[in-house]
């Protein structure tokens, strides 16, 4: 294993008035890909500058493998960045590009291009060397950008929304080979996103950020069934807000006992967040819910239903049961058995929440 | 010279040819476009053929023929040529490190920039002269005793008047903040700057490897409408008492009219050949080898 232990601690940096990040601690563990997942301002990108010295924070220090880092000047670090713009050298060819960092060091020429057509190689471009960054598609750029990342044989590796700016389907491949590379190469890598999708599917770790601070990390299944808390639980995936009754360690929602799960709020009127795909439609003449739309999605479709006391329920089916779902009819609903979240009612009685979609 | 500068302004790839443009664009191009040409090449034909027709011999190019063996000539051009270079490197030395550190880490100074190095369009060269004399005439006065004195003397050396570098660079400030700014604005410089920082680029590296390679362009309009603007001035050098090239274009045309209207069309196309060079440095870039 090539990587390393990064870990932050205490990390904080306020520009003027807006906090960045509050006291961020968060440990990765060598060869690990962690995403870091959190909605627009909550500090993501600073605190990847913070690891590749772009950014200095006012209180807290990052490590690497134990060591402080904090002070050292960004042109010594042990870290690759590759950036959410495109920031190839212009004035460089794909190669040069590649072999920047060892031509900074130094490195004899046939070496630098040695390695840089080896790395070229690994990222899927072998053919596109003499080619300048203008000549390249925005996938290929970015591709080239990873290569000169790792170029420097680095133990950490940072990616700020490296796929944003690329359309659906090269974000599909890219992340999936940035993941075989970075598995291959057992680099320890910190990623970071506001794509949900693109987190859980990658990641070993999931850190979700929330103002600053961290929410909650943990391997992707279990940030997606046990969120800690309900912020979690609504940015990652979708959640349904349904009025339920607390009683005891259960509460009662839409007729059914469910155990509840984490801390419970004071109050005995509470929201229960249920995901789509934990509620059960079946087609039912006397149904208790009325299918108000369905949404196809290939393999699978999304229905949103009414219940007669007005409220709204998402519902993840197999794509196969669109046709027996249709808007218009009626349906019967039942929620999977298992330990639901809570969280305080919020002001609107009935509210659908679609968050992060 | 306003006119020749968008040449060697950063380049926009513009595509060379669109086809099926419209007709009566065309037609309104030519049209601007032979205006334009006649308003610059009128008098410049009419100076030409003043300067080759002898009243008595009829056509002769004795004008061309005496520039060069002149009295000051040579000195003077070079003296220009010299200022010229020597406003270049320390008007570059100056702005371009100003204006990364300005736009990298307090973007909020940059208002305050733009103002500071536009001022010299403001202030009239007369009242700028004025206020450089006053300089120079008190300075040894007060600074008689002190090894300043030496310092204020060397400066107005003849053959060499720094002071003359110092105020041009004041006057090209603006220029060259202009033609900097485009071309720094045209790149993410922040993140080629934070790009190289991760490649382990030390501060000098990130300048000369990164930086002025992709800023070519506005390096070469900076420069090239510095060496104008110093190869042109006349005010200051005139009422401080040296002898650049403007200056000596003016002391000759007293003596000879032909010979000094063939000195400025001599001098203007020696500028169009540096701007030729210039402007080709600037774009040879973006073709790529
Ligand atoms: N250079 C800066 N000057 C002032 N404020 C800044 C600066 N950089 C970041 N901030 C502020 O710090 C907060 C966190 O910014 P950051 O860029 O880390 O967010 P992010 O999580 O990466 O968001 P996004 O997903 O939109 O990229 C934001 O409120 C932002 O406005
Ligand atoms: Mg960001």
């Amino acid at each position: 294993m090539n990587g390393a232990r990064v870990e932050f601690r205490g990390l904080r940096r306020t520009f003027g008035t807006a906090v960045a990040l509050d006291g961020l601690d968060l440990t990765v563990e060598p060869g690990e890909l962690i995403a870091l997942l959190g909605p627009s301002g909550c500090g993501k990108t600073t605190a990847l500058r913070c690891v590749a010295g772009f950014e200095r924070p006012d209180a807290g220090a990052v490590l690497v493998d134990g060591d402080d880092i904090t002070r050292v000047p960004a042109n010594r670090r042990d870290a690759g960045m590759v950036f959410q713009s495109y920031s190839l050298f212009p004035n460089l060819n794909a190669r040069d590009n590649v072999a920047f960092g060892m031509r900074v060091r130094k490195a004899p020429a046939a070496k630098r291009h040695a390695r840089a057509a080896e790395l070229l190689e690994l990222v899927g471009l072998p053919t596109h060397g003499d080619r300048y960054p203008h000549q390249l598609s925005g996938g290929q750029q970015q591709r080239v950008a990873l290569a000169r990342a790792l170029a420097l044989e680095p133990r950490v590796l940072l990616l700020d929304e490296p796929l944003s700016a690329l359309d659906a389907k090269v974000r599909v491949t890219l992340r999936e080979e940035i993941r075989r590379l970075q598995l291959s190469l057992g680099i320890t890598t910190i990623f970071v996103t506001h794509d949900q999708e693109e987190a859980l599917s990658i990641a070993d770790h999931v850190a979700v950020l929330k103002e600053g601070r961290l929410e909650q990390s943990g391997p992707p299944a279990e940030i997606y069934d046990r969120p800690a808390t309900p912020f979690v639980a609504e940015f990652v995936g979708t959640m349904n807000h349904l009025p339920g009754r607390l009683s005891g360690d259960e509460v009662e929602v839409i007729g059914q006992r469910l155990p509840v799960q984490g801390h419970t709020p004071g109050a005995t009127d509470v929201d229960v967040l249920v995901r789509p795909e934990t509620v059960l439609v079946t087609p039912a003449e006397d149904g208790e819910a009325l299918v108000v739309t369905s949404s196809f999605r290939g393999s699978s479709v999304r229905l949103l239903l009414r219940l007669d006391d007005g409220t709204e329920i998402l519902a993840d089916l197999p794509g196969h049961d669109a046709t027996r779902l249709a808007p218009g009819g009626r349906a019967g609903i039942r929620l999977v058995e298992r330990p639901v979240l809570v969280a305080p009612r919020t002001a609107a009685p009935v509210e659908v929440l679609t968050a992060a979609e | 010279m306003a006119a020749l500068t968008p040449t060697v302004l950063p380049d926009v790839s513009a595509p060379a040819h669109v086809p099926g443009r419209p007709r009566r664009v065309r037609v309104w191009r030519g049209v601007v476009l032979v205006v334009a040409a006649l308003y610059f090449l009128a008098p410049l034909l009419a100076s030409f053929i003043f300067t080759v027709n002898d009243p008595t011999q009829g056509f002769t190019l004795d004008a061309y023929g005496e520039i060069f063996p002149a009295d000051g000539f040579a000195q003077s051009l070079l003296l220009s040529l010299g200022l010229a270079v020597a406003t270049i490197v320390v008007v570059l030395a100056l702005t371009l490190p100003a204006m990364l550190a300005v736009r990298l880490s307090a973007p909020r100074l940059r208002p305050v920039m733009e103002v500071v190095c536009t001022l010299p369009l403001v202030v009239p060269p007369i009242t700028f002269v004025a206020g450089i004399s006053t300089v120079l005439r008190w300075g040894p006065d007060y600074l008689a005793t002190t090894p300043f004195y030496q310092t204020v003397m060397a400066i107005q050396n003849p053959s060499f008047p720094v002071v003359l570098v110092i105020a041009d660079v004041v006057l090209a400030l603006p220029f060259v903040y202009r033609a900097l700014d485009s071309g720094l604005g045209a790149m993410d410089v922040r993140t080629l700057v934070e790009a190289a920082r991760n490649c382990g680029a030390s501060w000098p590296h990130v300048v000369f490897r990164v930086i002025i390679p992709n800023l070519k362009s506005g390096l070469a309009s900076a420069s090239f409408l510095t060496l104008a603007l110093v190869l042109g001035e006349y005010t200051v050098a005139r009422l401080l008492g040296f002898q650049p090239f403007s200056v000596w274009i003016v002391t000759v045309s007293g003596a000879n009219a032909a010979m000094s209207v063939a000195v400025s069309i001599f001098s203007l196309l020696l500028t169009w050949l540096l701007l030729l060079i210039l402007s080709t440095v600037g774009t040879r870039q973006r073709s790529g080898p």
